[in-house]
């Protein structure tokens, strides 16, 4: 099943054109990355999958109905954003609230209740955040708070998840863990994702496809073909190296936006 | 100021002193209007300090002082001035944050709000001569002189209040704790802001009417502070902000009631020292 589907798409922000001629299509199951230099229109990207940016022109679908109307069916990780330590709520509490917080009343104790106290607890185990789910979410490494936050994000089994740029304050080895786990996610939980990052060589051996973004425009592929000398030199119109460290690592050269670029 | 201990002492026998604390009718209202005011200040006292808008809080309790001055100018009950100026006030400091919750900019504007309102509680205050003893309760609060009808107003309100926050309290906890996740699952963030500012002027008023303008922190915020600092767990702290709140409350009445010392003093240091405490054991 098709998860997202953009066909010819334009997004302006005003007058300026942020993108067009975008078309891309990710399954079901698929992890796959959004990639490009800042300002080049990633979050919009995932703005317009949660219809809170309107097409200016061409199609799109999201699990199978128009952007917006299929939010409940997605987790959404918006761009961030850490509890500071004066936040003294739990992070159980937190994951809670991606699950009922937008309900009006108190809960009510019952098996309604414990199902959801369970789901939160299934949720936590998932994305191995039980031994620290209890303390206050102020309090954790950025690395345990963005775990718990991908659990908010799943807790409600939704069927695509939007993370943008969630491995942005994390070191290397979270870096490699996080997108390990989303990996897994994406297998067990039948889920497609939409991750926006800067750096794609900790994440690429995870991936299933690329969006990269530059020049106004998007192309999408498998990651050794779109992060390659053609596809971004066409993409960027100049002339780009795409090369291989010794250690595998992707480095990108005459990008001309360096500045935050993936492969500084 | 006339101070209670001139009707009756301590007689150092628990039961006999509890006992006569309920012995005359204005301590009965006094220790009953302290209730009704210690929970609702311990509920959305929480919530602010989770909101981080203490500041806001502040700005209207010195809008309160305003509202009481202007009431007692107009000659209309100072019950009137507190829930009408702080309703008002609340609507101004939600206009001037606009529709961003950026807290720079509101602390900024929130500031300039409080520095108006204080000014022109002071000049109403100059206008009504008769009132230099009035102004120190307004200030630092009284626990003489409240009628059964001002309980009443006071019951009512605060129920009213609670009922709504405890049905917009999760949707409320969401949009405090995580404004942009809350956002994209349909919870209306802008309008809870709204209420909750809305809903704190209405506690900052209630709270006025027994610590005073200058000391209503002593209810809404330390006991919340100090509960915030004892557990993470939303509703255990919620209870808990409560429970400090009455019994400071209570305490703070009670040692009015047998001493000299006006009741904002009381409460203001008993609250003060259980946020040391709670600071120190946590």
């Amino acid at each position: 099943m098709t998860a997202v589907s953009f066909t010819d798409a334009e997004a302006r922000i005003g007058r300026a054109t942020i993108w067009r001629d975008v078309s891309l299509t990710v399954e079901r199951g698929q992890f796959v990355a959004v990639l490009g230099p800042n300002g080049a229109g990633k979050s919009t990207l995932v703005r317009a999958v949660l219809g809170l940016q309107p097409l200016a022109a061409g199609s799109a679908t999201v699990l199978g109905r128009r952007p917006g109307d299929a939010n409940d069916r997605i987790g959404y990780l918006p761009q961030r954003r850490s509890f500071d330590e004066s936040t003294r709520i739990r992070g159980v509490d937190v994951v809670r609230l991606g699950l009922d917080g937008a309900r009006w009343g108190l809960p009510i104790p019952g098996t309604r209740s414990r199902a959801a106290a369970a789901r939160v607890d299934e949720v936590i185990a998932l994305v191995g955040a039980t031994a620290y789910a209890g303390r206050p979410i102020g309090e954790l490494s950025g690395g345990e708070q963005q775990r718990l936050l991908i659990a908010q994000a799943l807790v409600r089994r939704p069927q695509l998840l939007l993370l943008d740029e969630p491995l942005d304050s994390l070191d290397l080895p979270n870096q490699i863990g996080v997108a390990a786990l989303v990996r897994r996610i994406c297998a067990e939980e039948d889920v497609a994702v939409l991750l926006v990052a800067h750096d794609v060589n900790p994440i690429i051996g995870y991936l299933d496809g690329v969006i990269y973004f530059a020049g106004g425009t998007a192309v999408e592929g498998p990651p050794e073909e779109v992060i390659s000398t053609e596809t971004l030199s066409a993409l960027y119109g100049v002339a780009i190296e795409v090369l291989r460290a010794s250690d595998g690592r992707l480095v990108v050269v005459g990008a001309p936006d360096l500045h935050g670029h993936h492969a500084h | 100021m006339l101070t209670s201990s001139a009707f009756t002492g301590l007689s150092w026998s628990p039961v006999t002193d509890v006992r006569t604390l309920f012995t005359f009718p204005f301590m009965q209202h006094a220790l009953a209007a302290g209730t009704i005011v210690a929970v609702m200040a311990g509920v959305i006292g929480w919530f602010m300090v989770l909101r981080r808008q203490t500041f806001a809080g502040h700005t209207l309790s010195v809008t309160a002082f305003t509202g009481a001055s202007a009431a007692s100018l107009a000659g209309v009950p100072v019950a009137v001035g507190y829930f009408g100026i702080c309703g008002l006030g609340a609507l101004a400091l939600a206009a001037v944050a606009g529709p961003r919750r950026s807290l720079g900019a509101e602390s900024a504007a929130t500031g300039s709000v409080g520095a108006l309102a204080l000014a022109l509680g002071f000049l109403f205050v100059s206008l009504y001569h008769g009132i230099l003893t009035g102004l120190d309760s307004l200030l630092f609060g009284t626990f003489l002189g409240i009628t059964s009808s001002q309980v009443l107003v006071l019951l009512v309100v605060a129920a009213l209040t609670l009922v709504v926050v405890a049905l917009a309290a999760r949707p409320l906890l969401f949009a405090s704790v995580d404004p942009d996740v809350a956002r994209a699952g349909g919870v209306p963030v802008r309008l809870l802001g709204l209420g909750f500012l809305l809903v704190l002027g209405l506690a900052v008023a209630e709270t006025s009417q027994i610590t005073g303008a200058l000391l209503v922190f002593a209810l809404l915020v330390t006991p919340a502070a100090a509960a915030h600092r004892i557990t993470a767990r939303p509703f255990a702290g919620v209870v808990l902000s409560v429970a400090l709140a009455l019994a400071v409350t209570w305490l703070g009445l009670a040692l009015a009631y047998f001493s000299v010392y006006p009741v904002g003093f009381y409460i203001t240091s008993l609250s003060f020292a259980v946020y040391v405490l709670a600071r120190v054991l946590t």
